[in-house]
């Protein structure tokens, strides 16, 4: 029996979902398409961004949304030195919780920085909005160190 | 402006897997074939099983298959359903089968299209015979051969069905 020749195929499987975001988070989305960041308010005060539809406590149907600010403060923060193909950034970038001004828990986004020495927990950043806004969470391209 | 618009009820999320698919030793072989326009099964040493397309194995003994058997253009239909939904971005308008037949001379049965025929006329057991497309057409691919269609055969009893030699009802 001869040695057959090695056949390689690429081929790509697409699932090309599209998901209903329900009523809260379709606000939040809203609001951010309008350049403009949204919370929530759980039964025990806090505010929770991205806001939730349940009280996270009692369970119960949440609907007070608060704006809340456009700067915050990393809570942590991962320094990703070779970013991938299906990252927001083609630059090395941190993900990181950021505790945006009136929220009380941080919430997860990207971080544009010159290198990794220049972010550090506790640092102020703010958003930077996409040029178009499309009502997505990409509609915050980044954050920027204050 | 912005207040005008709809609020937002859906996100696109599509997810996207990028694959690099490599054939191996047996089914580079059985690809090499049927680009030469023959179907070609494995035996297996042990059970005398054949399988198409060949893994290099089989999966009962779990012993490596290396005997190589040209298989019969002619099969017989094993299960089939009717297809009545659209898939998006293949060309096939439905309602179409899609049987798994039983080339004679193999054991087991593999996926196919079925054509030229009524599909309300379809049954298990039937009789069918591959049509290949053009020679020039012919590349790597199991769709070298372009569909089965019905031949006018006697049915093949369930039991017999994966049992016929490659000389068909006749061997
Ligand atoms: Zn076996």
């Amino acid at each position: 029996m001869s040695q057959p020749e090695v056949l390689n195929q690429a081929f790509e499987l697409g699932y090309t979902y599209t998901r209903s975001t329900g009523p809260v988070i379709g606000r939040f989305l809203t609001e951010l398409r309008n350049r403009n960041i949204v919370g929530i308010k759980a039964s025990d005060g806090r505010v929770v961004v991205p806001p939730m539809e349940y009280d996270p406590n009692t369970a119960e149907e949440l609907s007070e949304f608060v704006d809340v600010g456009q700067q915050g403060e990393i809570v942590s923060f991962a320094w990703v030195k070779e970013p991938r193909e299906a990252h927001p950034m083609d630059v090395p970038f941190a993900w990181a919780m950021i505790k945006l001004d009136g929220a009380d828990v941080p919430m997860i986004h990207c971080v544009a920085a010159p290198s990794e020495d220049a972010i550090a927990t506790g640092a102020r950043v703010q958003v930077v909005w996409a040029d178009e806004t499309i009502g997505y969470i990409t509609d915050i391209r980044c954050f920027e160190l204050v | 402006m912005s207040e005008e618009q709809e609020v937002v009820t859906v996100v696109k999320a599509p997810v996207y897997l990028k694959y690099n698919f490599t054939a191996g030793a047996a089914p580079a072989r059985f690809l090499a074939q049927i680009k030469k326009g023959v179907l070609t099964g494995q035996r297996c040493p042990k059970c005398s099983a054949v399988y198409v397309p060949p893994r290099g194995s089989c999966g009962g003994c779990g012993v490596a298959t290396e005997e190589e058997v040209v298989l019969s253009n002619k099969a017989t239909v094993q299960s089939f359903t009717i297809v009545y939904i659209p898939i998006p971005n293949n060309p096939i308008q439905p309602p179409y089968i899609i049987a798994n037949v039983v080339p004679d001379g193999a054991n087991v049965s593999f996926i196919h299209l079925m054509s030229e025929c009524v599909n309300e006329d379809v049954h298990i057991g039937a009789r069918v015979e591959a049509v290949w497309k053009p020679k020039e057409e012919w590349g790597f691919a199991m769709d070298n051969i372009r569909y089965y269609r019905p031949i006018d055969e006697p049915n093949v009893p369930v039991d017999q069905i994966g049992k016929l030699s490659v000389n068909g009802q006749e061997g």
